[in-house]
């Protein structure tokens, strides 16, 4: 069943806790997910908002929350005129700790799905583009302590606005 | 004669704080992919037509192929034959084609694995499982000077392995 969805897994040598940190307090996604400040209390049902220099874009509402095992919740995408009428979606987080020989956990594999899409999303082609970026910056800030470089937000607009600029393209 | 045509069937990307001359070294460099691509000490010839492998640490060669394309430090293709393991070494050999992209302070690196033959998922699955450790590492590498601490138990699926052997047995690309 090919249902439309986006999956990525990366590596990333740190602690399973940091990690949930990195994703749930928005003190620190500010830093590497290019200003989008994320917030909420984290319990079923509760709201999830995204903001960026104090203004909600986006917003969600959390399906799962098993820290630091598993993170799940919906996405209603706003920003944008044309992802308007799209239904939310949902992103899932999943941490496995990798045990390294002696015992001493310093490794971690997030695997990071993005589903509930329709047919011909145009989240879906954006999301695609943005998530190794946003996602290649949370491994550089864990291991490295900075966020990457990419030109700022703009490198990030121009890896959406191609996914879009691509799926007008295919749709055509 | 015709070209064999391969369709991408994996693609990762990656962003990584280096530049992209780094990337390339790291990509074509046995001091690099020792400590990245599960010990294997790659050999190549940077040139169209060049050979290209893959040693494992006790000296046999596991992947094997030819360059396609080299244009340092933007897009290397080689073909990829992993000779090294029964029934796979039977498979039609795929291509690998690395993308480098300056984006500011940082590079893209786009791996795409492309097929000749209607692959199926199953046998996909080994490079859906391999190539996301292996770039995850290759950044670490390049960013902090160490890889990916190698603990998982990274061989095929089981049931990538039975798929493999059907697949030699009924040889689909030869239709």
């Amino acid at each position: 069943m090919n249902e439309p969805k986006f999956v990525y897994v990366t590596y990333i040598a740190t602690t399973p806790e940091k990690l949930w940190q990195s994703l749930t307090d928005g003190a620190f996604t500010e830093r590497y997910w290019f200003g989008t400040r994320i917030e909420s209390d984290w319990t079923l049902g509760s709201a999830v908002t995204f903001m960026r220099n104090d203004a909600v874009y986006d917003s969600g509402q959390v399906l799962e929350c098993d820290p630091p095992r598993r993170l799940s919740y919906t996405w209603s995408v706003k920003s944008h005129e044309e992802f308007r009428g799209e239904r939310p979606s949902r992103v899932t987080f999943e941490i496995e700790t990798m045990t390294s020989p002696g015992g001493k956990k310093t490794e971690v594999k997030l695997t990071v799905t993005h589903d509930d899409f329709d047919v011909g999303s145009k989240v879906l082609a954006a999301v695609s583009g943005g998530w190794p970026v946003v996602l290649a910056s949370l491994k550089s800030f864990l291991e490295t302590g900075d966020a990457l470089e990419i030109a700022g937000v703009a490198a990030l607009k121009a890896a959406k606005e191609r996914a879009l600029a691509a799926a007008r393209g295919a749709a055509a | 004669m015709s070209e064999p045509k391969f369709v991408p069937n994996t693609v990762y990307v990656t962003y990584i704080a280096n530049t992209p001359e780094k990337v390339w070294e790291a990509l074509t460099s046995a001091e690099f992919t020792r400590q990245y691509f599960f010990g294997g000490s790659v050999e190549i010839e940077q040139k169209v037509g060049g050979s290209f492998l893959m040693r494992m640490p006790d000296g046999r060669v596991h992947i094997k192929g030819k360059v396609v394309e080299c244009d340092p430090p933007r897009r290397l293709a080689v073909t990829w034959d992993v000779v090294g393991m029964k029934d796979f070494s039977e498979l039609p050999e795929c291509l690998v084609t690395y993308d480098i992209e300056p984006m500011g302070g940082s590079v893209k690196l786009t791996m795409t694995e492309a097929h000749q033959w209607d692959i199926p998922d199953v046998i996909l699955a080994g490079g859906r499982q391999g190539w996301p450790f292996i770039l995850s590492s290759l950044k670490s590498v390049l960013e902090t000077g160490k890889p990916i601490v190698m603990t998982v138990k990274m061989g095929p699926p089981r049931e990538m392995i039975e798929a493999v052997k059907e697949a030699v047995a009924k040889k689909p690309w030869l239709r």
